[in-house]
């Protein structure tokens, strides 16, 4: 056999030995994007189902969160950028084999769109911070002074109110492409053999969607509400865990070079913090905690819901970090 | 035309010129490279085989750092050359996490930088920095459409191969072994 006893190369600190162009910002985006789709999808799906009375937390009060996570994501997305100062380049051309460039777009649409929805329930958001925090509450209460002082804001917001319908279709497409693009981003880099599969996409819209359910059952007091959530979220962890499956399958079959990638995890060093940390503490234990929920037993809801939003955080952490791990390996 | 490198493996002796040649020609900052040298050896005691290939940017014919490039700041001019245009770039990591030959870099004044086969050299007729310092003269530039070029004769008689060809991006480094 043929034995690499030696190898010298450069030395640049930014890509060698292992490439690390991207740090902490990008998985850390990556998860307040999907969570802000999922929370975006949920608010308008249950609108157009006329569910808003029945689902009043996840269609009136938890998209608050949507436009906050969006605007703290776009921060982390700015500092990643070396280049700050032109970063207003992205919105000079479309370029859509770039899926950063459709994606920077789809983002310059959903941003002002989950602005919007949460103005549109100004009252609700205000019952529901009543006596839970007071300062929210004066916040709110002072915005929605400011929109009816003026008689512009206040004829654009009745104006928005009629044409709900539309914004809610709109929020649909493009939450799922907001949450499918946070998967295909790494997918489009074929240099990184683990990343460059196209099963990410609906793998990280899942787990988008998921960590948004875990949120609104976090936010609601209301029994039918959290029952259904936490139905909704058990549904979407069989779909993660069958789609990473999938993803292993696929990878560990595959050429040489995804069998390494997929070797990070099987024996590799992000073997543990994957399968205890994403699979068993981020998946399976509050899978478990939801069905012991709903046979009947009693368990905060806080901590299935913390699992969740913690093990989607960890896996694009480790997607993210792992991916840039993975290469080609030429003699 | 269709520029492209040959790097005869067996004549490098892995000095660095070609290295020091690029940084003083394109003004590269300190402790960063557009070549480099790799040195491998293979085998198993005392059967041990060396090669040493000087590196750079293949200039791929299907360039995945173009594609991803979300402002078009990356872009391949005549000659099938991949550039960069700084003004153009955010910085935003794409094309570096796209290459499968981690052959660009952030320059610290933030935008991506990487080899740019010499073009303004190219343009006036002259040859590379890098093939024109070789002493050993392991690296050949060239137009592959042109058939009495040094580089199309060469690789119409050497055997040569290419890195990770696998990746898919057609590289036009050709190493010649």
């Amino acid at each position: 056999m043929k034995e690499r006893l030696f190898t010298s190369g450069r030395n640049m600190l930014d890509i060698d030995p292992v490439l690390h162009a991207w740090h902490w910002e990008i998985p850390a985006y990556l998860f307040l994007g999907g969570l802000a789709a999922g929370l975006v999808f949920f608010s308008s799906f249950y609108y157009l189902r006329g569910k808003e009375d029945k689902m009043p937390i996840a269609v009136k009060v938890a998209p608050f969160v949507a436009p906050i996570a969006i605007i703290i994501g776009l921060i982390f997305l700015l500092l990643d950028l070396k280049h700050k100062l032109y970063f207003w380049q992205l919105y000079t051309t479309i370029r859509l084999d770039s899926p950063m460039s459709w994606g920077a777009w789809t983002l310059g649409i959903v941003m002002p769109l989950s602005i919007i929805w949460p103005l549109l329930y100004l009252d609700d958001l205000k019952k529901y911070f009543w006596n839970k925090n007071i300062i929210i509450y004066e916040i709110i209460d002072w915005l929605e002074g400011l929109i009816n002082d003026f008689d512009f804001t206040k004829s654009l917001l009745g104006w928005l109110k009629e044409n709900q319908k539309v914004i809610a279709w709109a929020n649909i497409i493009l939450s799922v492409i907001l949450g499918v693009y946070t998967g295909i981003l790494l997918s489009a880099f074929n240099a990184r053999p683990l990343w460059n599969t196209a099963i990410l996409g609906p793998l990280f819209l899942t787990s988008g969607i998921s960590t948004a359910a875990a949120t609104i059952m976090w936010m609601t007091n209301d029994h039918y509400e959290r029952i259904r959530f936490s139905r909704i979220d058990l549904w979407l962890i069989a779909v993660e865990l069958f789609l990473i499956t999938h993803m292993f399958m696929g990878l560990t079959a595959g050429t040489q070079a995804s069998a390494e990638a997929a070797s990070l995890f099987m024996g590799g060093p992000y073997t543990a913090v994957f399968w205890i940390g994403v699979v068993a503490m981020g998946l399976l234990l509050p899978a478990t905690l939801e069905i012991m929920e709903l046979i009947g037993f009693k368990i905060p809801i806080a901590i299935p819901a913390f699992l969740i939003l913690v093990g989607g955080a960890l896996f694009r952490f480790v997607m993210v970090d792992a991916g840039q791990l993975s290469r080609y390996f030429f003699q | 035309m269709r520029y492209a490198m040959a790097m005869d493996t067996s004549l490098c002796v892995g000095c660095a010129d070609c290295v020091v040649a690029c940084q003083t020609e394109n003004n590269v900052p300190e402790g960063y490279c557009r070549d480099w040298i790799v040195e491998n050896v293979d085998g198993t005691y005392p059967l041990l085989d060396l090669e040493i290939r000087s590196e750079r940017c293949n200039h791929c014919e299907d360039t995945p750092c173009v594609r991803t490039c979300p402002t078009g700041a990356s872009h391949v001019i005549e000659g099938g050359i991949v550039k960069v245009t700084h003004e153009e770039c955010i910085g935003c990591g794409a094309c570096i996490e796209s290459c499968p030959y981690d052959a660009r870099y952030f320059h610290p004044d933030g935008y991506v930088d990487k080899c740019t086969f010499c073009d303004h050299r190219v343009a006036a007729g002259d040859t590379t920095a890098c093939v024109s310092v070789c002493p050993t003269h392991a690296l050949t530039f060239g137009d592959l459409h042109d058939s009495e070029s040094e580089i199309s004769k060469l690789l119409a008689t050497r055997k040569y191969k290419v890195l990770a060809e696998e990746a898919g991006t057609k590289p036009q480094l050709y190493f010649l072994t």
